[in-house]
């Protein structure tokens, strides 16, 4: 089921003085709830909503936690927490339709509307904690908001960031050539290897090694690296995306140079 | 004038806004007393498209939000669909600001819009049905 169509459950608070309030409050936003906090004593608004948990007063937090726990349990609604939020949000104000992105990403986090313009559909394809794509963003168009440093972060853009090498990184570059030929050949070169020599240990020295160095280079984390699928199925996979750009592309009667 | 609705966010699965500052701003608004909407994360519910958002924005008056970057949130709630609205909106960034100076804007009945206005390179009117 889609991120869209999952069921959530809001809580809304009255009645709760400061203190009492405050700890509740820190309790089921860390179990990833969304608290109305109202000062309304005769709250009615949406109170026969099966996806709101009206409370009046607050005991304690551990009740209240579990309160609503019960109740998301009955009405199945989603447990928060088994997904961290990290996806690209695209700035509009900078993105210029070129589709670097929708090529680059080999998870199929982009997509395109019906007007051929560039958008996140799959945000929880998204690789936890990778801004690779934001690197090569020549507009530094693309944010990841829980990211260190601006201005993937969401900080502004300046002058000296779009001056950056690094802000304008093409995924060639990372790795010095076309990365497709490059991972080419490197199965190629596995391959033979393998063939001579069959030993695995070897091969996945040789891939830690290189998975490293782009991890390295990209700022990308090695998690993400090691978990990427074998070369054949990346380059399987990224003509698929280049594919999907090109057609995108082609369609756009919008693409800003 | 109406008093500004206030949208607090926790950042619940991440350390990039300081713990003692989103604290800080928590404590202050229970204090308080006034009304206002708790999210524990705003990058959650932009990617579940929560009609929430869009309940913030479709409430009349003014919109102050304690959260992070002013880009990021101005885009977190276009990809849901949820328009900001330029002129009245203000975001509070708990991940450079101070919680004393977020609390103090965040009870000042003014409200000192700063959602980045469209700019170039990108800017172009056919990309803005985005937001």
């Amino acid at each position: 089921m889609s991120l869209k169509d999952q069921k959530t459950l809001r809580l809304v608070l009255t009645e709760a003085p400061g203190a009492k309030r405050y700890h509740a409050l820190q309790k089921l936003l860390e179990h990833g709830y969304t608290v109305t906090c109202t000062t309304e004593t005769n709250f009615q608004a949406e109170s026969n909503h099966s996806n709101v948990l009206v409370v009046t007063g607050v005991t304690s937090s551990e009740n209240l936690l579990e309160q609503a726990e019960t109740t998301r349990s009955q009405i199945e609604a989603v447990k928060h927490g088994e997904w961290k939020p990290w996806f690209p949000v695209i700035d509009y104000d900078r993105c210029t339709n070129c589709m670097q992105c929708l090529s680059f990403c080999l998870f199929g986090v982009y997509g395109v509307d019906q007007n051929h313009k560039i958008e996140v559909q799959n945000n929880d394809s998204c690789k936890t904690n990778c801004p690779a794509c934001s690197r090569v963003c020549p507009e530094a168009a693309i944010m990841f908001p829980k990211y260190k440093t601006g201005p993937i972060n969401g900080d502004a853009v300046t002058a000296a960031d779009l001056d950056r090498e690094k802000m304008k990184i093409d995924i060639s570059a990372l790795l010095g050539g076309d990365v497709y030929s490059m991972l080419r050949t490197r199965s190629e070169r596995a391959q033979s290897r393998f063939s001579k020599e069959r030993d695995p240990d070897k091969a996945l020295k040789e891939r830690q090694r290189c998975l490293v160095k782009l991890a390295e280079a990209g700022d990308i984390p090695p998690e993400v690296l090691m978990a990427l699928p074998s070369p054949e199925e990346i380059i399987q996979r990224a003509e698929v995306a280049k594919a999907k750009a090109a057609a995108a592309l082609q369609n756009s009667p919008q693409q800003i140079s | 004038m109406s008093n500004p609705q206030i949208i607090y966010c926790h950042c619940a699965y991440a350390q990039v806004v300081p713990k003692e500052v989103k604290e800080a701003v928590l404590r202050k608004l229970c204090d308080a007393n006034i009304p206002f909407e708790a999210v524990a994360d705003l990058c959650e519910l932009s990617a579940r498209r929560d009609a929430g958002l869009q309940r913030i924005v479709t409430t009349t008056g003014p919109i102050k939000i304690a959260a992070c970057y002013p880009r990021a949130v101005k885009w977190l709630f276009a990809a849901a669909q949820a328009r900001l609205p330029a002129d009245s909106t203000e975001i509070l960034n708990m991940r450079v600001q101070t919680a004393e100076e977020i609390f103090e804007r965040l009870l000042n009945p003014e409200v000192k819009p700063n959602l980045p206005a469209s700019e170039q390179p990108g800017a172009k009117p056919n990309l803005s049905s985005h937001v």
